[in-house]
Parts: C-alpha cells; structure tokens; sequence
C-alpha cells in the first residue's frame, strides 16, 4: 500500500517522482485482450510496418492508463482523481523505456473539496514529451 | 496522405453537432477489472480487493476505455480511411464497480476541418457520457478524432 499524502504537503511547483516503465509486446497483448482494441498496429509488426509505422506502437489509451496510474498512485489511497486529460503527440514503442514525469501546478479549495492540478507527462529515451496530460486530484486534509 | 478535395461546409457541421450515438451498455465483471489492471501494469489493491478509502473494488480511471462502438454516425460521406485518436479529457464523479451495470452515448460536440503535415484531416470532438444502472453519471470522457 503507497503511503498517503495530504494536503497541507503539496505545494506549487512541487515534482511528483519520477518513475519509469517498461512496456513490452506481451503488455500490448494484455492490453489489446483487456480493452477489446485489437487494432493490428499494436501486435503485428508487419501490419505495423505495412501501414508506414517503423515499429508495433503502444495503444494511446495505455498510456492514458500509464498516466492515470502514475498520478493515482501519487495521490495515494485516499486521494480521488476528479479529471484527467491526455494528448498523444507521438507514437511510443514497446521494449524501450517510457518515463513518467509531472509538478504540481495549482492547488485551491472549491467546496468541500482539497484540490491539487498536476502538469504530467510520458517521454521517449530521447527526452520528447510525447503524451503531455493534466489531472486533478483531491486529497485528504491532515485535520480530516 | 489523402489527396481528397473535401469541404465541410457549414451545413454539414451543423447537422452533425449533436448527433447521438446508439447507447451501448456493459456489466462491469471483477474479472475484467482485475485483467484490465493487470494489463495497465497498476497494482493498486483497488482494483483486486478493495481498500477501506474505496470501499470496496473499483475499475481504474480508463477502464470505460473498454466500452466499444460508441461512436456516432456523422450525417454525412467523408473520403477518409484513417483515423487517429487524438486524446481524452476524462471527468470523474463517482466510482465504477463490479456488478455495476455502465450505458454510454457518445455525441458529437465540434467538428472541423484542417490542413496538416499528414494532409486534409476532419476533427471531431465526442464526449461520451457514461451512467451507471442509477442514471448517474459516473464520467465524461471528451475525445479527439482525427481522420485523414
């Protein structure tokens, strides 16, 4: 279980840690099996090929996953994702490492609720910010 | 690259803004839930046990990503074959559960037209609406598709 953060502990321009994955054709597999999307691009390297792609690509919507678990993860148990929003810039490929990266950008109160903006983000080895997001998150207050 | 000539002419978006999809509805499995996170490599007991903050088993944020065939019929013959998925701007207000039974409708917010690196493209923006078997809505999802 992560341990929680609150708060009272967040402020802007704060960095969420970084973390890095490492996607495999089995992953896109899995994902392709889980999600119903078994567009060819994803496992058939010759489709792929065929269609102008140098590689088999990572489904966008994994790495929409990729990104709400990184930051749900940050938010820990008791945080609650309110919005998540992804853009795919570029195409990622599997066997090579994709890095999860973000800061927090604003962090306000609007009801009953404690919520913090985060700029995140996906790069390829080559640093390219290749699916940017942002997500809202409400997190638990120390005096809750 | 397409060498189409096509013009989205304003009576075509017209008519094409707030065009409906079919709704399309699906029983959340734990199972499925368990595979889909599984497959998104996220090892968040949510979605295997439950935890006390949870309240029990939940679906992770994309999993209505497994919905399929929500997508409305624009009105109208556009000479494209490609499609892109351009992103997703998700909005959450309640949980997902197993035994939780999801309808989804998608609609047509905008639609327009752009010359690009990769040739003329038609944008559309849908936002699917997803509401549990209580008529509430658990999210929004509004999406980018490109076709080209």
């Amino acid at each position: 279980m992560s341990e929680q953060i609150y708060f009272e502990d967040v402020s802007e321009g704060m960095e969420l840690p970084v973390e890095v994955r490492n996607p495999t054709p089995r992953q896109l597999v899995q994902y392709a099996g889980a999600s119903g999307d078994f567009y060819e691009i994803h496992y058939d390297r010759n489709f792929a090929q065929s269609t102008g792609l140098k590689d088999i690509i990572i489904h966008g919507a994994l790495k929409n996953a990729m990104l709400g678990a990184y930051v749900t993860g940050w938010a820990g148990p008791a945080g609650e994702l309110r919005r998540l929003t992804v853009q795919y810039r570029g195409m990622d490929y599997p066997d090579e490492p994709i890095t999860a990266k973000g800061h927090v950008s604003r962090v306000y109160q609007e009801g009953q609720s404690n919520l913090v903006d985060c700029t995140v983000w996906l790069e390829n080895p080559e640093g390219q910010q290749t699916t940017p997001g942002t997500a809202t998150v409400h997190l638990p207050s120390r005096s809750d | 690259m397409s060498t189409n000539s096509f013009t989205l002419t304003d009576e075509m978006r017209e008519q094409s803004i707030g065009v409906e999809s079919e709704p399309v509805s699906m029983a959340i499995e734990q199972g499925h839930v368990a595979r889909f996170a599984e497959a998104i490599g996220d090892d968040n007991p949510a979605y295997t046990v439950g935890t006390p903050e949870t309240g029990g088993i939940i679906a992770p944020p994309t999993f209505l990503r497994a919905m399929r065939g929500i997508r409305p019929e624009l009105p109208f013959d556009a000479p494209f074959t490609r499609l892109l998925d351009g992103g997703s701007d998700w909005e959450y207000f309640g949980h997902v559960r197993p035994g939780d039974t999801i309808t989804a409708v998608g609609r047509v917010e905008d639609i327009r037209e752009r010359t690009g690196s990769i040739g003329q493209m038609l944008i559309a923006t849908i936002k699917i609406t997803y509401r549990n078997q209580h008529d509430a809505v658990v999210a929004t999802q509004t999406s980018t598709s490109i076709r080209y």
